[in-house]
């Protein structure tokens, strides 16, 4: 404002020189870009006599934190490599630029992916085939990996995955409450129930002693909770070409239970991200349904609490999953010994994947799961049998995690929670939603 | 700040300066000269190539069902924009961006007037209702998201805790259809309204005292100095600050997303994260751009109308 306020033709206030002369600056300047041209672009493989390894990965948190500690022993025992990490937000945001990356052939020599997201990282365009005769010769193979999941890694014949875990929703046990509600036995492990009623007489009596809720569940992305509860029954989900098959009466039965565990208030109506564990944690539940992630967030409030697998409700454990899996972003110019490196790295981690399932997640190399150790681990090992019970969405672009059915199918299975739509009106508005995504072409 | 040059320039002697055409900028005749180019070439070429050359490319795209996984791309014609202008859940995002549009822009405009006055007239408190007004606004959008979710949170939140200790249930806040777009624009208008408030108290502390003087001397109490001097003198101000939230609000994506991910039951879904949704999560590059030139349009559009509404009350 003052500077308007100036007559126009008023000469300039005289310039004091200030600071570093214009040739000293433009020197400066010219250094500085030089250093930072420098740093953009470490010296390769040829100066430095190491084998550069590139990971992206999608873990934050206490994943986070457990990878770096991995990653810091891989380093310790590799100093010929020279190994940088690189952690971006989860979800869609990763996937763009793994996508991205792959594209434009300049992908990481290795990056941490859900399984589910496979077909929508169009293998053999975006990601690059492994090579199982590599991948054998440090240890891995189809022995040491359960079935179900290893067989998710192939795509048109081939191996493109390698599985770190899976993840399940496990339900979690506050024990403190759970012993007031007398629903555990002597060793502290929860009854056996199956059934829907019987697993709402379950809730029914732990809320009594909670006066709040039985169950604290996720009511804003509960995709996973629908799944877990429609495949307990046998429900499928077959996509076609433009048409889809679902059965209506399995699903009403799925979406009725979450219907009425919040109207009759034995789970919460709303809930999202921390207040599910909060619920728990505070003592407002008993009982939680939720990724096995959360143990280490668990742990940290302190509480004395279990674990076991997805309840029963329809009489028994199948629960929703999806597994961790290293992948090779497509590279126009593929290095062998970079690979090499890459399959060497993915074995170091299976094989030292402990301090991982420490994280809660279900190791993929079954040598660890069947350890001492593992079974030392509480209540990791409580839930183990859960990943032989996961079941993974049906293959299509837009399934799996972070997926774009996850995330359409919340919209209508929100409303079950809130009761501001019935069962019915709830499939009706979900069916319409799978209709939607099937009627594009696909984008891969 | 080019926006500065907008508030009204004191006006000592009526008449005597040129009036300043019409538009943003008060332009004075100068001679012509090329010096000036130079100084505005590096600009020039940072948006001419992060700017003018994506947006002429994307517009290509738009034609093409280009995918964000790479792939053969092929030419489909108006495929896209006839998908965009069919699209149901696209007018629904729309709708619900002309909402939050409708809901902010006036709270916004007239909530920063409202505290510019304030704090004009305490002259006393003004350093603290500078620093508590302007605050908000440097926060980071994930901090704020952070602070206002924790307190809507239906059981565990501040609101909440609070209404009940009087014995009232509270709303539902985020996790409601009903609720959910009033608690994302009043988070919002905390956050950002420190911005058009610092506009108005700028051109506000720019009008000359004496006149206020006179009209006192004239017997002119506070709220008609207010309603014939201040308001008339931050026409200009107000016009400026109107079209900038407009445009803002048009535009809102970051806060929602990270409060309510467009939910629940796609309530606060807006154009941008729609767009975000079928680019970038259902990786269809093509149509996501003939989305965003649909919307681009409307937004130019929108300003247009506004602002020559407000230039001819101006007269």
């Amino acid at each position: 404002m003052r500077r308007a306020s100036r007559a126009p033709h008023a000469p300039p206030p005289p310039l004091a020189p200030v600071g570093p002369g214009r040739r000293a600056f433009v020197t400066g300047a010219l250094a500085t870009a030089g250093l930072a041209a420098a740093g953009c672009a470490p010296p390769d493989t040829l100066i430095s006599g190491e084998t550069r390894l590139r990971q992206w990965n999608l873990f934050a948190g206490g994943d986070g934190l457990r990878m770096i500690e991995m990653h810091d022993a891989y380093q310790a025992e590799h100093p010929g490599i020279d190994f940088r990490a690189t952690t971006f937000t989860w979800g869609a945001p990763f996937y763009t630029k793994v996508a991205m990356g792959a594209a434009g052939g300049r992908g990481a020599d290795i990056a941490t992916v859900h399984v589910s997201r496979l077909e929508s990282l169009a293998p053999g365009r975006l990601l690059d085939p492994i090579d199982p005769g590599l991948l054998a010769e440090f240890g891995i193979d189809d022995t040491v990996v359960l079935p179900n999941i290893w067989e998710k890694c192939f795509f048109d014949g081939q191996l493109y995955a390698i599985p770190i875990d899976t993840h399940v929703l496990i339900q979690y046990i506050n024990l403190d409450v759970c012993r007031q509600a007398g629903v555990l036995d002597a060793d502290d492990r929860l009854v056996e129930v199956s059934g829907v009623d019987a697993y709402f007489d379950l809730l029914r009596e732990i809320q009594g002693v909670t006066g709040d809720y039985g169950l604290s569940m996720d009511t804003w992305n509960p995709w996973s909770n629908f799944w877990a509860l429609y495949r307990q029954q046998d429900g499928e989900l077959v996509l076609g070409e433009d048409d889809f098959e679902m059965d209506d009466d399995k699903a009403l039965a799925a979406m009725d239970v979450m219907y009425r565990l919040a109207e009759e208030g034995l789970a919460p109506r709303h809930s999202r991200d921390a207040d599910t564990a909060a619920n728990i944690a505070n003592g407002h539940a008993g009982l939680m349904i939720h990724g096995n992630w959360e143990i280490p967030t668990l742990e940290a409030t302190g509480i004395e609490f279990s674990a076991t697998q997805f309840p029963a409700v329809f009489g028994n454990h199948r629960t929703r999953g999806d597994s961790h899996c290293y992948v090779f972003p497509h590279q126009r110019d593929r290095d062998p010994e970079r690979t090499r490196a890459a399959a060497e790295y993915a074995a170091w981690m299976l094989h030292n994947s402990l301090t991982w399932a420490g994280g809660g997640h279900i190791p993929a190399y079954q040598p660890v799961v069947e350890s001492a150790e593992y079974d030392a681990l509480h209540p990791q090992s409580e839930y183990r049998e859960a990943a032989e019970n996961v079941q993974f969405e049906p293959e299509a672009w837009f399934s799996g995690s972070a997926g774009r059915l996850q995330e359409e199918a919340a919209g209508a299975l929100t409303t079950l929670h809130q009761g501001t739509q019935t069962p019915e009106q709830a499939l009706d508005q979900l069916k319409g939603t799978i209709r939607n995504l099937l009627s594009v072409p696909s984008p891969v | 700040m080019t926006q500065n040059t907008q508030a009204p320039a004191p006006r000592t002697a009526p008449g005597s300066a040129p009036a300043a055409p019409r538009g943003l900028v008060d332009v004075r005749r100068r001679p012509s000269s090329w010096t000036g180019l130079w100084f505005v070439l590096p600009f020039l070429a940072f948006y001419a190539v992060f700017l003018l050359w994506p947006a002429i490319v994307g517009f290509g795209y738009t034609f093409t069902d280009r995918s964000l996984a790479g792939g053969d791309v092929s030419f489909i014609g108006l495929d896209n924009w006839s998908e965009t202008l069919t699209d149901s859940d696209m007018y629904d995002s729309l709708w619900n961006t002309l909402w939050f549009t409708v809901l902010s822009v006036p709270l916004m405009v007239v909530l920063a007037l409202g505290m510019a006055l304030l704090t004009d007239h305490a002259r006393r408190l003004g350093w603290f209702l500078r620093l508590s007004f302007f605050a908000p606004f440097v926060l980071p959008v994930t901090v704020m998201t952070l602070i206002w979710g924790w307190m809507y949170n239906p059981s565990l939140g501040l609101f909440n805790g609070t209404l009940s200790r009087f014995g009232i249930e509270g709303p539902e806040w985020l996790f409601s259809e009903d609720t959910a777009m009033f608690s994302v624009v009043a988070a919002t208008a905390w956050w950002q309204v420190g911005f058009n408030y610092l506009l108005y108290l700028a051109a506000m502390q720019s009008i000359p005292k004496d006149v206020y003087e006179a009209a006192a001397i004239d017997g002119a109490g506070v709220w008609q100095r207010i309603g014939r001097i201040t308001l008339p003198m931050l026409a200009r101000t107000t016009a400026l600050i109107a079209v900038l939230q407009l445009i803002g609000s048009l535009r809102v994506f970051e806060q929602i997303y990270l409060m309510t991910m467009g939910g629940p039951n796609f309530a606060t879904r807006t154009v941008i994260q729609y767009i975000y949704d079928s680019g970038f999560v259902g990786l269809r590059i093509g149509l996501a751009s003939s989305m965003a030139y649909v919307f681009m349009v409307l937004i130019i559009a929108a300003s247009i109308a506004q602002f020559r509404l407000f230039s001819r009350k101006e007269g």
